[in-house]
């Protein structure tokens, strides 16, 4: 008898296992009312400024703390700790994105029916992220004026599984002749209806726009 | 570049479904969406390395690329979009939203020998 290949059906998700977390997950922010938000951008866009300022301007009315992932060092988990409130490191090794179990092992000992909202800094990178859902209920991807106006050209799929787009270092957009008609153009050109905000963490500028959004989300 | 922990994946999910039959796998399909952020290519190579010593250490990737696609209310039908950079109808050009295909992982078949 010779040998025969035969074709059997499988429909298996390859991550399947990351999905199966991140809905878990999902869950149980809903269940404890927790707004989970989640940034991602190259790095050196400014997501951890976003974020320090964003702690902020919330800790007064919420509850709010904060994960930030990063290949190494705890820079950044220091950084954030100064707008005090919790905050923890997640160091990823050589893993070039954040995955759900990592975000579930990061909440140990967290009680989250005592938090309004969560914030998730993913690891600084437009391409691997994208792949990863990590349960959250409104994903961010920001880029700097200083990055060129082309960014979401360049990095189509991570602008699809993100709901807002964010142009950040606003304050910089003259110095860099940054394009702003250009860069908004790219942006609906990847992703047509893409809401999109201006901010400068730095000087202020955009910051009550995004902050009243989040308010919005969480009522 | 993630596409080795991808390639491990598939080994795993694949091993798991080869288990159940008594047979060599000699071939994985996996349907690949254009905007699963997955690269093809990279993927392949990757393959190579991860099925080393494992059950699928013969088996070939055979990947089938999905294209990204979207209900078009002008059309009044799910279309193709242009490409990743313009997510516009093919057929009429107009702005899309709604993705319904494209973001495919998923393995659909393996080939064993019998």
């Amino acid at each position: 008898m010779t040998m025969q290949t035969r074709l059997v059906e499988v429909r298996q998700l390859v991550l399947k296992h990351n999905d199966t977390v991140a809905r878990a997950l999902r869950a149980r922010f809903q269940e404890a009312g927790v707004c989970v938000v989640s940034l991602v951008s190259s790095p050196g866009s400014g997501k951890t400024a976003l974020l320090e300022a964003t702690l902020r301007g919330l800790r007064t009315e919420f509850r709010v703390a904060a994960l930030v992932g990063d290949l190494a060092t705890e820079n950044d988990a220091q950084r954030l700790a100064r707008a005090e409130v919790p905050v923890r490191q997640i160091t990823t090794g050589t893993v070039c994105h954040l995955e759900a179990n990592m975000v579930e092992k990061a909440l140990a000992g967290w009680s989250l029916p005592d938090l309004d909202f969560l914030f998730i800094e993913n690891v600084g990178n437009l391409v691997c992220p994208a792949t990863f859902d990590l349960g959250e209920r409104l994903r961010l991807v920001l880029f700097s004026v200083t990055e060129g106006e082309d960014k979401p050209l360049k990095y189509p799929t991570i602008f699809h599984t993100a709901d807002i787009a964010m142009i950040t270092k606003i304050d910089l957009a003259e110095a860099v002749e940054f394009d702003r008609s250009a860069a908004h153009q790219s942006i609906q050109q990847v992703r047509p209806g893409m809401p999109i905000l201006e901010v400068s963490s730095k000087r202020g500028d955009g910051m009550e726009n995004w902050l009243a959004l989040l308010r919005v989300l969480r009522s | 570049m993630h596409e080795l922990s991808i390639a491990m994946s598939i080994v795993e999910v694949a091993a798991q479904e080869a288990a159940k039959y008594e047979a060599k796998t000699v071939g994985v399909h996996l349907q690949l969406g254009a905007l699963a952020g997955v690269e093809k290519d990279a993927l392949l190579s990757a393959w190579q390395l991860a099925r080393v010593q494992t059950q699928l250490a013969d088996a070939e990737l055979i990947i089938e690329e999905i294209p990204a696609t979207a209900f078009c209310n002008d059309c009044g039908c799910e279309r193709e979009v242009v490409s990743p950079q313009l997510f516009h109808c093919a057929t009429c050009g107009s702005p899309l939203t709604d993705l319904i295909r494209g973001r495919e992982l998923e393995i659909f078949a393996l080939e064993v020998d019998s």
